[in-house]
């Protein structure tokens, strides 16, 4: 799996709250396979106009954000479908970390299965985050998962808490299915009680 | 004595194969649907040279992205659909796991499938690739969906890592007056604590009017519990739930059946239980609701008005929600009786069951679809429609103008090609309001069966405890 330690690079502010995965990447992509990847397909509708030409509007668009790296998010990013693809979409055209306030479940869970960092950090902190990422444009924020820190453009530290499993197969890079496959002893051990 | 537990804390310890060190359980999964969906989970199998554990704990049922016009696969609307279904009959050979094919009657989509054949029993931990996995609950089972990666690590492994959720505790009083089903009830409950309301929670629901409700209705409001941000839903089980699973095909049969209820009725929560968070909602006070927005949590009764969204303080929220207003074509004060719609789609595993085509032909009898209005009925299940047409209800949905189709998840979420045009409304008994959700500028308003029915009818949105008065 991919790995997840730490990132130098442009934020891109997304103020509106509950977006879902539907928005992520709509319904109509989802047959994809894997390896032709996603990234074009990543909040399609927002990002394009229906005649298939960039809506300048969308703030992935604009040229400071551009090279974005990371998205500073609203309340429940990621809510409704369970649909990895939209982890896939954002990993695809480039996103390595999404900050939020707060996250969908199921998206939250996914992030992890693909080296993208979701971090939750309380709403007045994203918000002060968000602003920076909007107006000093192009000041790369900075993050360690190691350190479990986010800087943003006023060089402020700002400690995030993260669980410490799914930090540590981030930061290792563990495959999960690899790491389950050593306790194969205790499942077929817990197979026979039942 | 030992301290008092919830239905869920019940499940969830006895499911943990291990605890690590920093607090996530490894839990085992006693049922595993998959559907036309898992070419990922089995792709990501291939790669790794793994093969299924537990087969005989996988069931399966191509849903998503299936024709409902006719059982023939050469209908699957183009050649990367057609990979996907027949990738999962592939799949599935290959792997020993049972599948339910386009043909079988016991099709459906897997929500609605599992309860049917009694592969969804109280005590189960349940996952799904699916966030509407959540609709098991209802039998007294911890259900819940995950994605891709999750599915292939269930597939080759049988258990997931999880950190244990807070838990919530809905609890509904009171009657529920005539016309008033769980859908309403749950749209209810969305609307007063939002989409984002239960995030990292799972919900118990309890009280008098659970208790009085049927299965087919408790699936319904588990359902949609991961609208309001739930991990899952769930309902202790109880005779109601006994009486529904008794004649299911994977029951326990005779003494195995016997024993099973007794463990069974060990499941309800303890009196003095303690829950993260507590939420009341009075049942009579519940009327027939349809959403506005964009969020399931934008809805009111169908007696009302769009609301006013100039009064929102918040200048974020606000431009969010004149955003959903412009996106759905209404403005604030328009009376939701003077808004017509042009589909009607009466289906999901939502609201695919058979009380629901009961409750739409209750209303739909001896009455006619308004011209100009597209309607169509999509049973949940192969089953389904053969119990349906056995009750008589395909001709009150055909003689009504209903077009009377074959199970899948259809026009809830548009995969498979049954879509609402840009810029057409949709009355719908789907479970997701969002843009663009039923196709590319499509309006989705969020009902009930009943008032799907009545707005067929009417061809605007109707209250159907008043049609025709």
């Amino acid at each position: 799996m991919a790995k997840f330690e730490t990132l130098v690079a442009t934020a891109a502010p997304l103020e509106q709250r509950d977006i879902n995965t539907d928005a992520v990447i709509p319904g109509r992509f989802l047959r994809r396979k894997r390896e032709e990847g996603f990234g074009d397909c990543l909040f399609r509708d927002l990002r394009f106009h229906e005649d298939g030409s960039e809506n300048d509007a969308f703030v992935l668009n604009q040229p400071a954000f551009r090279e974005a790296k990371v998205i500073v998010a609203n309340e429940n990013f990621g809510c409704g479908s369970s649909r990895e693809s939209a982890v896939f979409a954002l990993y695809d055209y480039g996103i390595r970390c999404v900050i939020a306030p707060s996250f969908g479940d199921i998206f939250h869970n996914n992030c992890f299965k693909n080296g993208l960092l979701p971090i939750v950090l309380p709403e007045a902190e994203v918000a002060a985050l968000r602003a920076q990422a909007g107006t000093m444009q192009g000041t790369p924020f900075a993050i360690d998962l190691a350190a479990q820190t986010v800087t943003g453009v006023d060089g402020v530290a700002r400690h995030f808490e993260i669980d410490p499993f799914r930090k540590r197969l981030l930061l290792e890079g563990v495959d999960e299915i690899d790491f389950t496959m050593s306790f194969e002893d205790k499942i077929a051990a817990f197979e026979a009680t039942r | 004595m030992a301290r008092p537990l919830t239905l869920f804390e019940k499940i969830w310890a006895p499911h943990e194969v291990h605890r690590d060190a920093d607090g996530q359980s490894l839990l085992y999964v006693d049922r595993h649907f998959i559907h036309d969906g898992s070419r990922t989970p089995y792709k990501l199998l291939a790669d790794r040279g793994l093969g299924v554990r537990r087969p005989d704990l996988t069931f399966a049922s191509p849903d998503h992205y299936v024709p409902t016009t006719s059982r023939d696969f050469a209908d699957v609307d183009g050649e990367d659909r057609k990979d996907m279904v027949a990738s999962l009959t592939r799949n599935t050979q290959a792997s020993g796991v049972t599948e339910y094919g386009l043909t079988d009657a016991r099709h459906g989509i897997v929500h609605v499938m599992g309860p049917e054949q009694g592969l969804s029993l109280p005590g189960m931990l349940i996952l799904c690739g699916d966030s509407h996995t959540s609709t098991h609950g209802a039998l007294g089972a911890l259900a819940f969906g995950v994605g891709a990666s999750e599915v292939a690590h269930v597939l080759a492994t049988q258990t997931l890592w999880q950190r244990k959720p807070k838990t919530m505790r809905v609890m509904i009083e009171g009657e529920l007056a005539d016309g008033v089903s769980g859908k309403d009830v749950v749209l209810a409950l969305i609307a007063q604590i939002g989409v984002n309301g239960a995030t990292g929670h799972v919900i118990e629901y309890a009280g008098s009017t659970m208790e009085a409700l049927s299965v087919e209705g408790r699936l319904t409001i588990c359902n949609m519990s991961i609208e309001a941000g739930a991990r899952a839903g769930m309902i202790a089980p109880d005779e109601a739930t006994f009486v529904y699973l008794k004649t299911k095909p994977h029951s326990p049969k005779g003494e195995e059946w016997e024993a099973a209820v007794a463990r069974w009725r060990e499941l309800a929560t303890d009196p003095g239980a303690i829950f993260d968070r507590e939420i009341f909602l009075d049942a009579a006070t519940i009327e027939p609701m349809v959403t506005w927005g964009n969020r399931p949590s934008e809805a009111v009764p169908v007696t009302a008005m769009v609301p006013d969204v100039t009064s929102v303080e918040d200048p974020a929220q606000r431009r969010v929600l004149q955003a959903a207003l412009d996106y759905m074509g209404l403005k604030s004060g328009m009376r939701l009786a003077d808004v017509a719609v042009d589909y009607v789609f009466i289906g999901s595993c939502t609201n695919g069951r058979i009380e629901d085509f009961r409750a739409a032909a209750g209303v739909l009898r001896g009455r006619r679809v308004a011209s100009g209005v597209t309607a169509i009925a999509v049973p949940g299940s192969g089953l389904v429609r053969l119990q349906a047409e056995a009750e008589g209800l395909d001709r009150i949905f055909t003689e009504a103008g209903f077009e009377w189709r074959y199970s899948g998840c259809s026009m809830c979420l548009a995969v498979n090609g049954d879509n609402v045009p840009p810029g057409k409304r949709s009355a719908s008994t789907s479970n997701r309001n969002f843009v663009g959700r039923q196709g590319p500028e499509a309006r989705t308003h969020l009902v009930s069966p009943a008032t799907a029915a009545a707005t067929a009818i009417a061809g605007r949105f109707a209250d159907p405890r008043t049609l025709g008065d």
